[in-house]
């Protein structure tokens, strides 16, 4: 294949890829997880996401334009479910969304002892205020140090990114996602961002680093992240495994009834065999 | 109304003049721990009006970073362990039938109720909303896949198998002949069940860190945490009897006579010897874990030096010293091993639940003024709850040896 006819090729395999593109953005079938592709390379740091979020959400809304956040790294907080950040990397300035994954077996869901933190069925890991006994394991357990909870109230709630869950129900996609002028947010399938992803990669081999973070991260999460750079370089952790958080208490779990059952019937068993004993007071311990 | 209904209303009536006598105070108000103690429960009883209306940031250092402080790493996850002996005790003396620790079973289980009532109990005032606490009981949110679930589940149901163990005392202070019968046959049923629901929750607790691998130092983290938290618990709990029954055996010395002096000097060896045995099973696993992972060269560093303090320097060297004791009879030295080695278990929960807990951030917690005051006043609580009780009830004493017309001359001013 000379250079000439690679071209043509590329040209159109690109073309046919835009158009799978297009058809990914059809809405999900109902069974499956939905979730978010963010791709880095296409963001421009305008924080638009922050403010459609606060508005959807009613917190308090950032003034992006003068309040100079991007100076520094920040985390997301009890009053801000979702942020952008800035990097200095090998290939230049890159902007990077932070929210909740919203993990396909989400280790926060797995902690909650009152089932308050709740993956739904259509994907959004969401906090019920009903159930919540605030004790702040769902903190202790998620790998993304996600949820944040409200430390100066009496009546204190567990603040993190809900996926727009309500505007989903209706039918809408998620605030930032729509909020977002440079597409580089977008609303689907894991199945079919998946394939939107990997398109990304092969067409552009040189532009990404061939890697969808969130792909099998923690057993998988619904968020996905394309990059120019190693993810290392833009704030992600690349040290939390492939295995789905609540796997690491499985064992435990499942040990429970064996012990709940085993060990009364051990016990009782030995405490005949002591007690048969005719001899046990006046006998060798005394 | 028949005779036997006027017997029992009086019977109850007694009761009510009784229980409502005792509540008196028994003793003179100006002892040096009532000087220190009644300052520090006022004070902490104002910071937690703070903090319920205020919140926790008002009056904690916890953070985003650290939701979980010395309310949890030590009132709970350390007061657990501390309280492990009551499970072993009463396992020891009514399932393995050695009637020579009989003695000891009521200060123990009281101790081990109490310690799950407070400190256990202290968790709600870590939690940030209370009014739900009831969620995970009532049925309408079970969070089965939880271990938290599961562990306070076990707290609830074990502190009422505890009450249950203890009730036999209660109902001898009331003289109920009847109820005490009653009480003493559902014993064994009761221990056996608090000996599942201890094993299952000591171990629980540690399963409560299972998920904060990457948050963990590696030299703390590991999949065997709930099964080091277990065995960790029996010597934790036998060094708690030892420092406790002397503490206590100093303090009610006129609830005791020589006699029984001298069979608690019997007994405190032989509890050395149980701490010691475990002891070295519990750092024997330490080790293996170790080696497992081969993590040497993580300990070239401060963290792999304080790593080393506490498995070294309060295990190994506390379980040498409790064998030593043991071989040598000498009681001294088996309490020095026996505080040496609770220090011991402070330092490996703290470490997993706080200190060794997100060792990377940048900013790392540490307990504020108000937190360590409530702290101190659950555990001041607890004191004045277990002396009410065993000036009042037949704890260290037995209770043939009071008939009921003689014990109000007989008992001890506190």
């Amino acid at each position: 294949m000379d250079r000439r006819s690679f071209l043509k090729f590329g040209a159109a395999t690109g073309m046919a890829l835009a158009a799978r593109e297009t058809q990914a953005t059809e809405p999900a079938q109902p069974e499956e997880f939905v979730g978010v592709l963010v791709d880095t390379t296409r963001c421009i740091g305008c924080r638009s996401c922050e403010r459609a979020c606060s508005v959807a959400n009613n917190l308090p809304v950032p003034d992006v334009e003068k309040d100079g956040a991007l100076a520094q790294v920040r985390d997301t907080s009890d009053h801000q479910w979702t942020l952008v950040n800035r990097f200095e990397t090998s290939k230049g300035e890159v902007f990077v969304k932070k929210q909740c994954m919203h993990c396909w077996q989400p280790a926060c869901g797995a902690a909650c002892l009152t089932n308050a933190m709740y993956k739904t069925r259509t994907g959004p890991v969401i906090w019920r205020p009903g159930k919540c006994m605030g004790c702040r394991f769902c903190m202790i357990s998620c790998p993304f140090d996600v949820p944040k909870f409200e430390y100066n109230s009496w009546n204190p709630k567990i603040q993190k990114c809900s996926m727009c869950a309500e505007r989903l129900e209706q039918g809408q996609k998620p605030a930032c996602v729509e909020a977002c002028p440079t597409d580089a947010l977008m609303f689907s399938s894991k199945r079919q961002l998946m394939e939107v992803a990997r398109v990304r990669i092969y067409s552009h081999p040189e532009r990404y680093v061939h890697k969808i973070y969130g792909e099998y991260e923690v057993g998988g999460t619904g968020w996905l992240y394309l990059s120019a750079v190693p993810f290392e370089e833009i704030g992600f952790r690349t040290d939390l495994g492939t295995t789905p958080y609540p796997e690491y208490t499985k064992p435990f779990l499942y040990g429970v009834p064996l012990a709940l059952f085993g060990l009364p019937a051990l016990l009782l068993g030995l405490s005949q065999l002591a007690h048969n004993d005719d001899n046990r007071l006046e006998g060798s311990e005394s | 109304m028949t005779p036997s209904q006027a017997q029992s209303t009086s019977e109850v009536r007694r009761v009510i003049r009784f229980v409502l006598a005792e509540l008196w105070p028994k003793g003179p108000l100006l002892t040096p721990f009532n000087l220190i103690s009644i300052p520090v429960i006022l004070l902490g009883a104002g910071i937690l009006a703070v903090r319920f209306v205020y919140g926790l940031g008002s009056v904690t250092n916890l953070s985003q970073s650290f939701p979980w402080g010395i309310w949890i790493g030590f009132d709970v996850v350390t007061g657990v362990a501390f309280a492990g002996g009551a499970y072993v005790i009463t396992f020891v003396v009514y399932v393995m039938g050695l009637e020579k620790y009989h003695p000891i079973v009521r200060a123990t289980v009281l101790n081990g109720l109490l310690a799950y009532v407070f400190y256990a109990g202290a968790l709600v005032l870590d939690l940030g909303r209370p009014w739900n606490v009831i969620n995970p009981i009532i049925g309408n949110s079970f969070g089965y896949n939880s271990v938290l679930f599961l562990v306070s589940w076990h707290f609830m149901l074990y502190m009422l198998t505890e009450l249950l163990e203890f009730s036999p005392v209660i109902a001898e202070w009331l003289d109920l002949k009847r109820l005490r019968r009653i009480l003493n046959a559902l014993t064994l049923g009761a221990v056996i069940f608090g000996v599942t629901l201890s094993t299952l929750h000591q171990a629980g607790l540690g399963a409560l860190f299972l998920m904060a691998k990457p948050k963990i130092h590696p030299l703390w983290y590991t999949e065997f945490i709930p099964i080091l938290f277990l065995v960790s618990s029996v010597y934790s709990g036998l060094s708690m009897i030892i420092v406790e029954g002397t503490i206590s055996h100093r303090v009610f010395s006129n609830q005791l006579d020589a006699a029984k002096h001298h069979r608690f000097d019997e007994m405190l060896l032989g509890l050395g010897k149980g701490a010691a045995i475990t002891m070295f099973v519990y750092y024997f696993f330490k080790a293996l874990v170790f080696l497992h992972d081969r993590q040497f060269d993580l300990l070239a560093s401060r963290w792999g030096a304080w790593y080393l303090f506490e498995v070294l320097g309060c295990v190994l060297v506390p379980c040498v010293m409790f064998i030593y004791a043991v071989r040598t009879r000498s009681t001294g030295l088996l309490r020095v091993a026996a505080i040496w080695s609770l220090f011991g278990i402070l330092l490996n929960r703290l470490n997993i639940s706080v200190i060794a807990f997100n060792w990377q951030a940048a900013v790392h917690y540490y307990p504020s003024w108000q937190e360590i005051v409530v702290t101190l006043t659950v555990i001041f609580t607890e004191i004045w709850v277990f002396r009410w009780i065993v000036v009042r009830m037949p704890v260290l004493r037995e209770a043939h040896e009071l008939p009921r017309a003689a014990s109000p001359a007989v008992r001890p001013s506190v």
